[in-house]
C-alpha cells in the first residue's frame, strides 16, 4: 500500500560530479520492486512537491533503500546537504515496477543513460536472482535420480560464467565518470559508452551494442527521450520486446492530477483518451505501446 | 472539572448538508480512487470530482505541471474521459462510501454543458453540481464564461433551466471585480458559489530558455495564493447571499478557519493534497480541535464571523 512516511539517512556520499548515492532506512523498502520510485520531500516549504527519484538498490533485509540521483534544482540541492540521521518525508513505493519475469531465460540488455542508470541496478540485481533460482530449479530436475552434490562443484563454475554473459548492461555515462559501474558489475557484463570516448566506446549506448555485436532477446531501459527513442526504434527493428521507464513533470505521484502523461497506442483503461498516467500506469511501458 | 465540549463540524450549502466542511478541490483528487488508498473517504464532507465533459478530453500537451516558489503551475486542460465512463465508473465507486458527491462539470459551449447537466440529473447520488466557468487552460469554453458577468448571467440562468440539483458556479480570480461577478451569478439563480479556481501564472526555464509549461500559461495553486483567496471569498461573501465554497492554498485547519471566517461555507483542500495525501482528514481533525479550544458549537457560528 501507498504511504507517506519518515525514512532516515544511512548515509550519503557523493559518487560523481553533482551526483549523490543515499541509503535511506523506510518501511517503504519492504515492498519496493526494481523499477518503482519514491517521492522525496524538500524541507523547504516554499518546494512542495515530492521529487519523483528511481529506486536504485533495495537492501537484504528489506530495511533501506538506496536512491542514486543528480542535483537538479533546489529540492535535490537540499537532498544532497542531508547527512546521517536526517529525518526525510518520503511517499512510495510508486508506480509499476519492470516486469523482471520477461527476462526469464533470455538474453537481456539493460540499458541506461546517465541518470537513468541508477534503476537498473536492482533491475540487474532481480535478473540474476531470477536465473539463479532457475537454474537451482533445474538442477533440482536434473539431479533426481542421481546422488546429491555429485560433480557439482566444476559445472556450476562455467554455468555462472555463461549465465552472466546474458544479462548485458550497456551504460551511457558523459565522461569516465562511470558511477554504479562495479555494482552493476556484480551482477552483469557492463558494457559502457561514454560521449567523450574516455572510457569504451564513444559515443551512445546504441554505438556501444554496434561496436560489441551485441544481442538481446528483451530490453530494459532508463534514461533521456532521445535514447529512449533510439532503443523503440531498434527494438521494432529486431521485434523484440523493450520495456522503457518513462520521467515526465509531476505533481501529485499517484495518479490524481494527471498531469504526467504519456500518447498511448491503444485507448487506456483508465483516461479513454490515450494518455496513460505515467506515475501509475508505468514509469515503465513497452515501447511499442507509447508514442515518445 | 474539565467541560467536554462537542463541537458539531456539520455544515450546508444550497440545502445540501455535509457531515463537516471539508472538501476535495476539483481536479487535485481525481474520483477519489488514488486518494482513497491514503485517506478514509468515508471521512470527508464531500469528494468534488475532476471536472467531467459531454465527450472525452484529451487534454493539453506536457509538461503539464511546474512547481513555483510556495506552490505550483497546472495545465492540464481538462483531460476527462468524458461523461460516460463516469457515470459508469466513477458514481459507482464514490457511492460506496458515506460522502457527499459534487460533480465539477466543464463545456466548450452551453450546450455541452447542458448535456452533462441533464445526464447528471438522473443521477440521485449527485448531491450538488459545480459548474466551472474558470479553467484558464483550454481554449474553448470554460473561463469565456467565467470573466465576463453578461456570459457568466446567461450560462448560470441556463443551467438553472436544466439541473435538477442545486448548481455552484465555480468563479475565477482572473477578473477585475469578483463581487460583480458573484451578483451575476446570484441573480441568475445560482444556488451557491466556488471560489477561487487557479490564478493563472506563467514560469520560464531560463536554462532552456523555453515556457516551463506547453501551454505556456497554467493556473497556480498551493499555498502562495490563499491571501488572494481568502480577500475574495471575503469579497464575493459581500456581495451575495447565497453559500460559498472557499478554496485556495488551504494546507491546515488554521488555513481552512481563515476561509470560514472570511465568508465560506465549506472549504475545499487542493493542491495540498498532492504534498500530503492526508492533509483533507487533518484539516478536519484540526477544525474540530479549534472549535474545541475557542468553544466554537457549530460551523455556522464561524462562516463569515468577521466582517
Amino acid at each position: 500500500m501507498k504511504q507517506k512516511t519518515t525514512g532516515i539517512v544511512l548515509s550519503q556520499r557523493e559518487i560523481a560530479p553533482a551526483v549523490f548515492d543515499l541509503w535511506l532506512e523506510t518501511a517503504l523498502a519492504r515492498e519496493a520492486r526494481p523499477g518503482q520510485f519514491i517521492g522525496v520531500y524538500p524541507k523547504d516549504r516554499s518546494t512542495l512537491l515530492p521529487r519523483p527519484i528511481s529506486i536504485c538498490e533495495v537492501r537484504e533485509d528489506r530495511k533501506a533503500l538506496r536512491i542514486v540521483y543528480r542535483v537538479a534544482g533546489q529540492g535535490t540541492r537540499e537532498f544532497s546537504a542531508y547527512r546521517e540521521g536526517e529525518r526525510v518525508e518520503l511517499l512510495g513505493v510508486l508506480g509499476n515496477g519492470f516486469p523482471v519475469e520477461q527476462g526469464k531465460g533470455k538474453r537481456v540488455f539493460l540499458m541506461g543513460g546517465g541518470i537513468g542508470i541508477p534503476p537498473m541496478l536492482e533491475l540487474a540485481k532481480a535478473l540474476k536472482e531470477q536465473k539463479e533460482e532457475q537454474r537451482d530449479i533445474q538442477k533440482a530436475g536434473q539431479g533426481q535420480g542421481q546422488e546429491q552434490g555429485q560433480g557439482s562443484g566444476e559445472g556450476l563454475g562455467a554455468e555462472k560464467e555463461n549465465d552472466n554473459g546474458v544479462i548485458s548492461s550497456i551504460m551511457g555515462y558523459r565522461d569516465s565518470q562511470t558511477f554504479l559501474k562495479e555494482d552493476l558489475e556484480r551482477y552483469s557484463r557492463v558494457v559502457i559508452a561514454t560521449e567523450d570516448g574516455s572510457v569504451g566506446t564513444k559515443g551512445n549506448v546504441m554505438d556501444a551494442i554496434r561496436e560489441n555485436g551485441l544481442e538481446a532477446d528483451v530490453i530494459f531501459a532508463c534514461g533521456p527521450m532521445p535514447m529512449l527513442r533510439a532503443i523503440k526504434a531498434y527494438a521494432a527493428e529486431k521485434g523484440i520486446p523493450a520495456y522503457i521507464s518513462l520521467e515526465e513533470h509531476m505533481a501529485c505521484g499517484v495518479g490524481a492530477c494527471l498531469g504526467c502523461v504519456v500518447k498511448t497506442r491503444e485507448k487506456d483503461p483508465h483516461s479513454h483518451v490515450n494518455n496513460a498516467r505515467i506515475c501509475t500506469d508505468g514509469p515503465v511501458f513497452e515501447a511499442g505501446e507509447v508514442e515518445i | 472539572m474539565a467541560e467536554v465540549w462537542n463541537p458539531d463540524l456539520s455544515t450546508e450549502i444550497a440545502g445540501v448538508k455535509f457531515k463537516n466542511p471539508v472538501m476535495t478541490a476539483s481536479g487535485t483528487f481525481g474520483s477519489g480512487m488514488e486518494y482513497g488508498e491514503f485517506v478514509d473517504l468515508n471521512r470527508l464532507g464531500a469528494v468534488v470530482t475532476k471536472g467531467v465533459s459531454n465527450m472525452p478530453w484529451p487534454g493539453n500537451p506536457t509538461p503539464r505541471v511546474a512547481e513555483v516558489y510556495g506552490g505550483m503551475l497546472n495545465a492540464i486542460g481538462l483531460q476527462n474521459p468524458g461523461i460516460d465512463v463516469f457515470l459508469e465508473r466513477d458514481i459507482p465507486f464514490l457511492k460506496q462510501y458515506d460522502t457527499k458527491i459534487i460533480v465539477n462539470v466543464c463545456g466548450k459551449s452551453v450546450k455541452d454543458y447542458v448535456e452533462v447537466v441533464e445526464r447528471l440529473g438522473e443521477e440521485s447520488a449527485v448531491a450538488l453540481l459545480e459548474i466551472n466557468v474558470s479553467c484558464p487552460n483550454v481554449k474553448e469554453g470554460a473561463i469565456a464564461f467565467g470573466q465576463k458577468t453578461d456570459a457568466l448571467y446567461e450560462i448560470t440562468s441556463e443551467l438553472k433551466k436544466h439541473a435538477r440539483q442545486p448548481i455552484m458556479m465555480k468563479l475565477s480570480p482572473n477578473v477585475t471585480d469578483i463581487g460583480e461577478m458573484a451578483r451575476a451569478a446570484e441573480a441568475a439563480g445560482a444556488d451557491a458559489l466556488s471560489l477561487i479556481n487557479t490564478i493563472t501564472g506563467m514560469k520560464i526555464d531560463i536554462h532552456r530558455r523555453k515556457f516551463a509549461l506547453a501551454n505556456k500559461t497554467g493556473g497556480m495553486s498551493g499555498p502562495a495564493i490563499k491571501p488572494i483567496a481568502v480577500r475574495m471569498v471575503y469579497q464575493a461573501a459581500q456581495a451575495v447571499k447565497i453559500p460559498i465554497l472557499g478554496m485556495g492554498g488551504i494546507a491546515t485547519a488554521e488555513d481552512a478557519v481563515e476561509f470560514l471566517l472570511a465568508g465560506a461555507s465549506a472549504v475545499s483542500v487542493g493542491a495540498m493534497n498532492f504534498v500530503d495525501p492526508y492533509a483533507t482528514v487533518e484539516v478536519i481533525d484540526g477544525i474540530e480541535e479549534y472549535m474545541r479550544k475557542y468553544h466554537v458549537g457549530k460551523i455556522s457560528d464561524l462562516i463569515g464571523a468577521v466582517r
